[in-house]
């Protein structure tokens, strides 16, 4: 008897369980190639495996919504797991405190550069509007930033790529080219790694040095970045709201396209959000 | 014997109970950035609740840490569904390549070195006995 080898592949080519079982395989195996190469920057398992598996979906001809109907398992403990940071946020805060204003106001700098110079440049390149937004929420960790994408109009997914390269990129340059330019403290390093490349960032920071106290100092990105967000939105969100509540429920694993509400939105945000994004620029731009 | 079996059953219950306390507080994060139509995300409002209730209740939970620490460890895979999205903006992409390497390279670039010169400054003598 000749095997259905097509009817085999059209069945699982549809059912979530080709996409999640690809999806935990294929960052096991990425996880265990970073091992064993003595974890190059370079070959951060995230960028490997995102790389392998959307390769994959080009190679196969598969359509993302059918991927993402088995990877939606993963992708919904996004929710959980930034509620979950709460919980090394409370046992760094007592360390903390100590260095809490001088770092605060290094990280608000930080924050506030990452920002304008993303503008700035993505304007000045003439980008498209919707990486602009995207752009934006590229300086916090990814869960965060990617539900900050969603809520100033830009693309989740292209945001947590950015994101993803931001870390990988500022944590190989890093060290080097602060040592560089008269920077030594490990402990002033450490923060700066927190605050342009977070996550990835902060594991080069222990593995090239162990002044752990200092270096876990970044995760008090958030709730300063949320400030400094907050505050763009809170000018920018008066249009966008009326129509927020679709957008908002779809913001954690239920769209299966992530991408579909984007024209949506755009329009949405229509009126106050451009003026007062675009008089932002303009400040911006009058600066230099 | 009953003490025992009632002690692995809190133990086995533990992630379980660790994750509920996550889903309620993220439970209660999307209904008040619903219901308040604040622009941050439900879970990013969860995070800020579950943070205050730590800090008012200033003893550790076992069952939330591990549960935690479990969720955390992984969290690279957590990225990964999304970050294949980016294979529906292909296009996109293909058109806004400059702009968007550039933002990497000259954003991390001046915010390395922003954030490294201003906590410098910061942390420099003359300032550091006040601070």
């Amino acid at each position: 008897m000749n095997p259905d080898w097509d009817g085999l592949w059209v069945y699982l080519s549809g059912s979530p369980l080709l996409g999640l079982t690809a999806t935990l395989l294929i960052y096991s195996l990425s996880v265990q190639l970073y091992e064993r190469l003595g974890r190059p920057g370079y070959l951060h398992p995230v960028a490997t495996a995102i790389a392998v598996l959307a390769s994959g979906l080009l190679l196969f001809g598969i359509e993302y919504q059918h991927y993402f109907a088995g990877a939606q398992f993963v992708h919904f403990l996004l929710g959980p797991a930034t509620v979950a940071l709460a919980v090394p946020l409370y046992q760094q805060l007592g360390k903390l405190r100590q260095m809490a204003l001088p770092v605060a106001v290094a990280l608000l700098t930080g924050i506030l550069i990452t920002l304008s110079s993303a503008l700035l440049i993505a304007s000045v390149l003439g980008a498209d509007e919707l990486v602009q937004r995207s752009l934006l929420a590229k300086s916090v960790t990814t869960p965060v930033a990617m539900g900050i994408s969603q809520a100033i109009g830009g693309i989740p997914s292209l945001t947590a790529c950015v994101v993803i390269a931001t870390g990988i990129f500022g944590a190989v340059i890093g060290p080097g080219l602060m040592s560089r330019c008269g920077i030594r403290d490990p402990a002033v390093q450490g923060v700066a790694l927190g605050s342009a490349a977070h996550g990835v960032g902060t594991a080069r920071g222990f593995q090239l040095n162990v002044e752990m106290g200092s270096f876990a100092v970044w995760r008090w990105l958030y709730p300063l970045c949320l400030a400094v967000y907050w505050c763009l939105g809170w000018c920018d969100f008066g249009g966008k709201c009326e129509g927020a509540g679709s957008n908002k429920a779809n913001f954690d694993a239920s769209s299966s396209g992530l991408g579909t509400e984007n024209q949506g939105i755009d329009v949405l945000c229509g009126s106050k959000i451009t003026i007062l994004y675009f008089c932002y620029q303009k400040f911006l731009l009058c600066l230099i | 014997m009953v003490g025992v079996k009632q002690e692995q059953g809190d133990k086995r219950l533990e992630r379980i109970n660790g994750l509920i306390v996550l889903l309620l507080f993220q439970l209660a994060g999307e209904s008040i950035s619903l219901l308040s139509r604040v622009p941050i995300p439900g879970p990013v409002i969860g995070m800020l609740l579950l943070l205050f209730a730590l800090w008012l209740r200033r003893r550790p939970v076992a069952a939330l840490e591990r549960t935690a620490e479990t969720l955390l460890r992984h969290l690279a895979l957590l990225f990964v569904p999304a970050g294949v999205g980016i294979v529906l903006y292909l296009e996109l992409l293909q058109d806004s390549w400059l702009p968007i390497v550039t933002v990497i390279v000259l954003g991390t670039v001046s915010t390395l070195l922003a954030t490294g010169w201003v906590l410098q400054w910061l942390l420099a003598k003359p300032w550091r006995r006040r601070l």
